[in-house]
C-alpha cells in the first residue's frame, strides 16, 4: 500500500482493525477523540462493533466481556480516563483476558491539561490499579511505529492473556506523517476455548469461567504464581529497545515517546560540536530493557547519562535502577507538558560535560 | 533541504489545511513531512497554529520551535511567532488582514494581500491556497499540481469542480512573490 | 422407583453458602429451570456480582462471568455483541445494581442491550455485613444507618422497577416477592419472560426479586418474610411495570 498521511490517532484505529479487532467500546476525552471518531465509521465497514460507553469504567468493563467471549477487543482514552479504567485493567489482568488499552497521556494530575504528557508511566509500567500485576507496555515515537506495534500488541496480549496498553502522548495522536499500513483481510486468530460463548455439558470443553475473585489464599497464591511465571516470560521475550548512536559514545540520552525524537535532534546537535552522544530508548516500558539500558550506559567510554520527560521524573527510576549507580544518570524534564527543545537538551548535555 | 515551518491564524482561516496540504504533498514528492497541530478545547474562533516538516532526511523531532519559513494570516500571530524564526528564515505576511510590518531585519519579509488577489479570483475563501501559493513560489519544495492531488483527495471527487479556482489561486499566490 | 423430582442440570453440584432463609437459593433455582425450561443451556451465558451472590459462577452450570461490583451489564453488553446470537443474563443485588452500578444498568437499559438481568432487592447490603443500602426502608435500622433511615439526611429509596421502566429501551421490566409460593411461582413465570423476551431481541429485560435477608435484618427466616410482605411490599408493588 502506498504512504498516506494519516492522523496518529486514525492510524492507530485502521492498524487495530487490520490487526483483527472488531469490538471497540470509549468514551470522549480530549486528545483522543480521533480514535472513537475513526472506530464508529470504520467498524461497521467491516462487520465490527463500536459502541459509546456511558462511561470509562463502563468502556473497560465492555472490553472485558468481550474479550472474555474470545473476541479481540480494545478501548482508548486519555489519562484522567484511563484513571478510571483502572479497576477493569486490574479485573483484566487477574481473569486473564487479553485487551488493548490505549492511553493518549495529557498533562495531569487531575484534570491537568491536554497537551502531550508523559506522567502516567508510574501508572502504566507499576500496576495502575490495585493488585499484584503487571501490563505490558508499548511506547512508540512515530505514526509509523505505533502501527506496526498494533499487531504485535494484540499478539502479545493473546498470547499471555493479559491487557497491552500502548502509552503515546497526545502529540502522538495528533500529528499526521505519512504511514504505511500493512493490510491484512484475514489476521490470524488464536482459538480461545477458555473463553465465554455457550458451554455443552457433554463436550470435551469445560465449563468457562471468566473471574477475578479467589477467596482462598491458596488458590489466590496459584493465580499469582501463574501470572508471575507467565511475566518472567514476558521479561525474557518481549523486551524492545533501540539504540542510536550508542555505540563508544562519551554520554547517553535516555528518552521515550515522542522526546526521543527531540533527544535524536539533540544527538544531531552535539554531533556538530563535537560530542559523541547516543541515544537509548525503551520501546517497552514494561518489561522495561533494563540489561540493554545497564549495557549501553555502563560502557567504558560513558560519562554519564541524562533522562528526559515529559514529566517530572518517572523513567528515570527504571534508568537509575538499570545502571546501579555504575554512572551518574541526570534528569532533564517538566511537568505541564512542557517539551524541551533538542537545543536545550543538547545544552544540557555540554554543562554536564564540562562538569565532569 | 529542511523545511521547518509554520502556519499560524485565526480558526477558520484554513492554517491546518495549508499545513496539511503542504505535508500531503512532500509526502507524495517523496519527502518525509509530519504535520503538529496546535490544539486547544476550543472548537471555533481563536488561533490557530500548525507545524510543518519537509526534509530529504528522517525526520527527528517534529517540533518547530525555530521555523525556517513562518506563514501568518492574522496580526497576532505575527507578534507571536516573528521573534522565533531563525536569521536568513523568511516570513510570509498575510497582508490584508495585517497592518504592521515585520520588525526584523535579518529575516526576509513578503507581504501578500491574500483577502484582495482571493477576491479578485470570486472567492475570498481561497485566501489560505494564495498565501500557500506564495510560500510555495518562494520555497519551490513542492510543485503546486502535487498540492492539487492531495487537495483532491481532500475534496472527494464530489467537490472536484474546486480545482480550478484553488488551482489559479496558489498561481496568483506564487505569482505575487516573483 | 419413580422418579418425582430431580434438580435441574443447569445447577451444579457445588452446596449453596447461603445463610438459613435467605432468598439466593431461590432465585438460583428459578433462574437454572428457566435456562433448562427454554433448552438455552448451550447458548447461555451469565454474569454474576459483587455481594452475597459472588460465588454464583460456581452454581450455574453454564458459562459464566464475575463482574467488578455495579459493572454487570457492562460486562454483558461486551458478550453480547461478540455473541448476538447467545444468550446472557447478569444477576445482582441492590448495593451492586441500585448504587454503584445505577449507570451501567440505567445505559444498558437505555441501549436496549437484549440482555436479561435478575435484580435482587433485599433493602441492604448482606455480604458486607448489614450496611444501609438505596433500597433500605425510611426507618429500617442497619450498621451505617443505626437509628434508622432517616428520609432528610440521605433519601428514600429508590424504585428500580419503576425507574427503568421509563425508558424506552426496556422491554419487560417486572417485581417479583419470595414471601410465598405463590409469589414463587410468579416469579419464576417472570423470569422465563424476561428470557424470552430477550430471545425474542426485544430488548431489555429485568426482574426484580423481593427478597428475605433475615441474617442482616435480625430476624428468623419466617419473621423475615412476614417482615418483607408487611414492609417492602406496600414500598415496592408488584406487578409487571412494563411489557412490549
Amino acid at each position: 500500500m502506498a504512504k498516506k498521511l494519516m492522523k496518529g490517532c486514525e492510524a492507530i484505529a485502521e492498524a487495530a482493525i487490520q490487526a483483527g479487532c472488531r469490538y471497540f467500546f470509549g468514551y470522549p476525552i480530549t486528545p483522543q477523540n480521533d480514535i472513537p471518531e475513526y472506530m464508529s465509521r470504520r467498524m461497521p465497514q467491516v462487520g465490527g462493533c463500536f459502541l459509546q460507553a456511558e462511561s470509562e469504567l463502563a468502556a473497560i468493563n465492555m472490553v472485558y466481556g468481550a474479550g472474555g467471549a474470545g473476541a479481540r477487543a480494545m478501548t482508548s482514552s486519555s489519562s484522567p480516563g484511563i484513571s478510571l479504567k483502572q479497576e477493569g485493567i486490574s479485573t483484566c489482568a487477574a481473569a486473564e483476558v487479553p485487551c488493548v488499552i490505549v492511553n493518549m497521556m495529557r498533562g495531569g494530575p487531575g484534570l491537568g491539561n491536554i497537551q502531550a504528557s508523559q506522567g502516567d508511566y508510574f501508572q502504566a509500567t507499576k500496576g495502575g490499579g490495585h493488585g499484584d500485576y503487571r501490563c505490558v507496555v508499548y511506547a512508540p515515537s512515530s505514526i509509523q511505529e505505533t502501527c506496526d506495534l498494533m499487531p504485535r500488541a494484540f499478539d502479545t496480549a493473546d498470547k499471555y492473556r493479559t491487557p497491552v496498553i500502548i502509552l503515546a502522548d497526545g502529540l502522538i495522536g495528533q500529528m499526521m506523517e505519512p504511514v504505511e499500513l500493512k493490510m491484512n483481510d484475514n489476521p490470524t486468530m488464536p482459538e480461545k476455548p477458555w473463553a465465554c460463548q455457550g458451554w455443552d455439558p457433554k463436550g470435551e470443553r469445560p465449563r468457562a469461567v471468566i473471574n477475578s475473585l479467589y477467596i482462598e489464599t491458596e488458590i489466590l497464591d496459584d493465580l499469582m504464581t501463574r501470572l508471575n511465571a507467565r511475566y518472567d516470560e514476558i521479561r525474557k521475550n518481549e523486551v524492545m529497545v533501540e539504540t542510536y548512536k550508542t555505540e563508544g559514545a562519551d554520554f547517553v540520552l535516555c528518552a521515550y515517546g515522542t522526546v526521543a525524537r527531540v533527544c535524536k535532534a539533540a544527538v544531531r546537535i552535539l554531533a556538530e560540536n563535537g560530542i559523541k552522544c547516543g541515544l537509548v530508548r525503551p520501546i517497552t516500558l514494561w518489561p522495561f530493557p533494563s540489561k540493554e539500558v545497564h549495557d549501553v550506559i555502563a560502557q567504558e567510554s560513558v560519562q554519564g547519562a541524562l533522562t528526559v520527560e515529559i514529566s517530572n521524573g518517572q523513567m528515570v527510576e527504571d534508568i537509575r535502577l538499570a545502571v546501579n549507580g555504575e554512572k551518574p544518570v541526570e534528569f532533564m524534564g517538566k511537568g505541564g507538558s512542557i517539551i524541551p527543545t533538542a537545543e536545550e537538551i543538547a545544552d544540557r548535555v555540554m554543562k554536564i560535560m564540562r562538569r565532569a | 533541504m529542511v523545511e521547518r515551518n509554520i502556519f499560524a491564524g485565526f480558526g477558520g482561516q484554513g492554517v491546518l489545511l495549508m499545513g496539511q496540504l503542504l505535508a500531503a504533498a512532500g509526502m507524495k514528492e517523496g519527502k518525509n513531512t509530519s504535520w503538529i497541530p496546535s490544539y486547544g478545547p476550543e472548537m471555533r474562533g481563536g488561533t490557530a497554529n500548525c507545524s510543518v516538516m519537509l526534509s530529504e532526511e528522517e525526520i527527528d523531532s517534529p517540533l518547530v520551535t525555530r521555523p525556517t519559513s513562518l506563514i501568518v494570516m492574522n496580526r497576532p500571530s505575527l507578534e507571536k511567532f516573528e521573534d522565533a524564526v531563525v536569521p536568513g528564515g523568511s516570513i510570509f505576511v498575510n497582508s490584508s488582514m495585517i497592518d504592521i510590518k515585520v520588525k526584523r531585519t535579518d529575516v526576509n519579509a513578503y507581504y501578500v494581500p491574500c483577502t484582495e488577489i482571493a477576491t479578485e479570483l470570486g472567492n475570498p475563501k481561497v485566501s489560505n491556497m494564495i498565501m500557500l501559493g506564495a510560500y510555495i513560489g518562494k520555497s519551490k519544495c513542492v510543485d503546486i499540481e502535487t498540492v492539487l492531488e492531495a487537495l483532491l483527495e481532500k475534496l472527494g471527487e464530489r467537490k472536484a469542480k474546486l480545482i480550478p479556482l484553488n488551482r489559479e489561486a496558489l498561481k496568483r499566490g506564487a505569482g505575487c512573490i516573483e | 422407583m419413580a422418579v418425582v423430582f430431580q434438580k435441574t442440570p443447569v445447577l451444579t453440584d457445588v452446596p449453596f453458602h447461603y445463610c438459613p432463609g435467605c432468598g439466593h437459593g431461590i432465585v438460583h433455582r428459578l433462574v437454572a429451570e428457566v435456562i433448562e425450561e427454554l433448552g438455552i443451556q448451550e447458548k447461555c451465558a451469565g454474569v454474576a456480582p459483587v455481594g452475597c451472590a459472588v460465588f454464583m459462577y460456581n452454581y450455574m452450570n453454564v458459562d459464566m462471568y464475575e463482574a467488578a461490583h455495579g459493572r454487570a451489564p457492562a460486562v454483558a453488553t461486551g458478550f453480547k455483541r461478540v455473541h448476538p446470537d447467545k444468550y446472557i443474563f447478569t444477576y445482582q443485588g441492590d448495593g451492586d445494581l441500585a448504587s454503584i452500578g445505577t449507570a451501567e444498568i440505567v445505559h444498558a437499559a437505555h441501549r436496549g442491550e437484549k440482555i436479561t438481568t435478575i435484580f435482587i432487592n433485599n433493602a441492604i447490603y448482606g455480604m458486607t455485613g448489614g450496611q444501609m443500602a438505596p433500597t433500605t426502608l425510611v426507618g429500617q435500622v442497619t450498621t451505617t444507618s443505626p437509628y434508622g433511615r432517616q428520609k432528610e439526611h440521605c433519601g428514600e429509596p429508590i424504585r428500580i422497577a419503576e425507574m427503568l421502566s421509563t425508558i424506552n429501551g426496556s422491554a419487560y421490566i417486572a417485581r417479583c416477592a419470595l414471601n410465598n409460593a405463590a409469589n414463587i411461582r410468579k416469579t419464576k413465570a417472570a423470569i422465563k419472560k424476561a428470557f424470552q423476551c430477550q430471545i425474542e431481541g426485544k430488548g431489555f429485560s429485568l426482574v426484580e426479586v423481593l427478597s428475605p435477608c433475615p441474617t442482616n435484618w435480625g430476624k428468623s427466616p419466617a419473621e423475615a418474610m412476614d417482615w418483607l410482605q408487611d414492609n417492602m411490599i406496600p414500598y415496592y408493588p408488584l406487578g409487571t411495570f412494563k411489557e412490549v
